[in-house]
């Protein structure tokens, strides 16, 4: 089957399946779920158009590609194909009639694909309703011919082999990302003949217009990301500490809400592996992206200050009413905000009838919250951490004087 | 954003930093608190947020979303006064004027959290807010008739 690749002829034609064809329920269930975990919509499907009826277009460096369709009509659709032209596309990208496919199709990951997994897609697909609608001629000036050389070069068929050095849960992720899932197209930068660079894998890549960011040690999330984390993440769109999904990848994770809690948590361990770093190094880059949310936290405080503080604070003590400024203040540097707290709830206030420095009670001008976001900026005016349970001190101070 | 004065949801253009006195009369035309020093030293623009009495010349808009802001004005109105308006106009206790709507409020203050307030207890409470014409001991008089008036004590 292998050896046509050699040359830049397409391939023998494969006849027309003799009889319509049926499926039992569960392989179409199970095809279903894969067809999801590789968002087959996303490109064969026009937006408002009819699922699977192709029409997306797909901006690539060397023009636009359109998704086809993929619906069981006989004459637009791939209706009457065998499993067998089903199986040859998807491994080695060449259609019924021998066709070479442009590697927009990312036949380079599905020829990853057990021979079963192909069974239960082929049986999803051409289960579902057939549409007439005629393929969009690609933009793309390539010749088909010259795809056999790409192939010659670039594509490397051959189903996923398990990793003996990783567990059953692992191999699954892996199988279902490099495969499949396909996540690598995107997620992986891309050669001047539009290739995957393996030697760069899932070192971030282009995907519509967005950046699809590194998944191995380049990984540009603040903090690091975890199987737990991207379990989450995968599973609903949005984990702690971790920015929502948007754009593209939203779609993907729209889709993988069809697939099983046990794929996305084999798909979430296996990518978290990729990120090579120590646990070490993970440690410290959460904790200094902790550190700078932190910070940026403060800045609501920052509102509060200017309002109520940068009045007489920002004058300093030179001009009349002028105050400290503030990034000379002791209370703020010291290892706790209590003493800070007590000036700005009572104020400085002389005894009674004696002269002295002055500063107004703040207390039931601000509320606890606006208390604790005004002391987290003005610690981090100071250069120094962050005070751990600033909020903490801030009740246990106001509680005292109820 | 909107601010809950006196009862009333109302909305302000000003921008979140501004002192809450300029919106109270430039905005909205409530010319009870006063401008003193805008240093917060002299307790002429005090109001309350939620039952606390705070300067309104230091207290930026940004931090009073959602709260309860009153003035002299929601205390009463001239032809019902409340009983702490009832209680400065039976002594009274203005001369200039220009501290009574702090004094007041800060007065008033006291009395919803402590009913039975002591002479010591007022004039402790009052000590932020000055007066510079001397009307000290009728204010003083005032906040004391006001709280016997809120007492029932006619």
């Amino acid at each position: 089957m292998l050896s046509g690749f050699s040359g830049c002829a397409a391939q023998r034609a494969i006849a027309p399946a003799a009889a319509p064809q049926t499926f039992p329920h569960e392989l179409i269930a199970k095809g279903a779920e894969l067809a999801h975990l590789g968002n087959c919509l996303g490109c064969h499907t026009a937006e408002g158009g009819k699922p699977y009826a192709g029409g997306t277009p797909i901006q690539t460096p060397f023009g636009t590609v359109y998704g086809t369709n993929i619906t069981p009509d006989a004459d637009t659709g791939i209706g009457g194909w065998p499993l067998e032209a089903f199986t040859r596309a998807m491994r080695e990208g060449v259609d019924r009639s021998g066709r070479h496919l442009y590697p927009a199709f990312p036949y380079d990951h599905f020829t990853k694909a057990t021979d079963d997994d192909i069974a239960a897609l082929f049986a999803f697909i051409m289960t579902r309703e057939p549409v007439k609608q005629e393929n969009r001629r690609n933009t793309v000036p390539i010749p088909r011919t010259f795809l056999g050389f790409w192939k010659s070069r670039y594509l490397k068929t051959g189903v996923y082999r398990p990793d003996a050095g990783h567990d059953a849960q692992w191999n699954r992720g892996a199988y279902l990302v490099q495969g499949l899932g396909h996540c690598g197209a995107c997620h992986t930068p891309r050669n001047k003949l539009g290739a995957e660079k393996h030697d760069s894998a899932f070192a971030g890549g282009e995907a519509e217009g967005w950046h699809a960011p590194a998944l191995n040690a380049a990984s540009p999330s603040p903090v690091p990301w975890t199987p737990e984390a991207l379990h989450t993440y995968l599973r609903t769109g949005i984990a702690d500490l971790h920015a929502a999904t948007a754009g593209p990848m939203a779609e993907v994770v729209h889709d993988l809400s069809q697939a099983s809690d046990a794929d996305i948590a084999a798909i979430a361990r296996y990518i978290a592996s990729l990120d090579t770093r120590s646990e070490a190094d993970r440690a410290r880059a959460r904790d200094a992206a902790l550190e700078r949310a932190r910070s940026a936290l403060a800045m609501r405080g920052q509102a509060v200050y200017d309002g109520a503080c940068a009045d007489c604070h920002n004058r300093g003590r030179a001009e009349q009413g002028g105050a400290l400024p503030l990034p000379l203040g002791t209370a703020l540097t010291m290892p706790t905000p209590r003493n800070l707290i007590q000036i700005i709830r009572d104020g400085i206030v002389p005894p009674d009838g004696e002269r002295g420095a002055w500063m107004p009670a703040f207390k039931g001008m601000l509320t606890d919250e606006q208390l604790t976001d005004l002391l987290s900026y003005l610690r981090a005016l100071t250069g120094q951490p962050a005070w751990t349970d600033v909020a903490g001190e801030v009740r246990k101070i106001s509680r005292g004087d109820q | 954003m909107k601010l809950d004065v006196n009862g009333l949801v109302v909305d302000v253009t000003a921008e979140p930093t501004t002192p809450l006195l300029y919106v109270l009369r430039d905005e909205l035309g409530l010319n009870a608190a006063k401008f003193g020093c805008g240093l917060g030293q002299c307790g002429a623009c005090t109001v309350l947020a939620d039952g606390e009495a705070i300067f309104s010349c230091l207290t930026p808009i940004s931090v009073l979303e959602g709260r309860r802001i009153r003035t002299v004005e929601g205390l009463g109105t001239a032809q019902k006064p409340g009983p702490m308006q009832r209680a400065f106009i039976d002594m009274q206790a203005a001369q200039c004027g220009y501290c009574i709507p702090g004094m007041m409020v800060r007065a008033q203050a006291l009395l919803e959290r402590k009913p039975d307030a002591s002479e010591a207890d007022i004039r402790g409470a009052l000590q932020p807010n000055l007066c510079r014409c001397g009307t000290h001991m009728r204010i003083v008089r005032a906040a004391v008739r006001a709280g016997e008036l809120m007492r029932g004590k006619s």
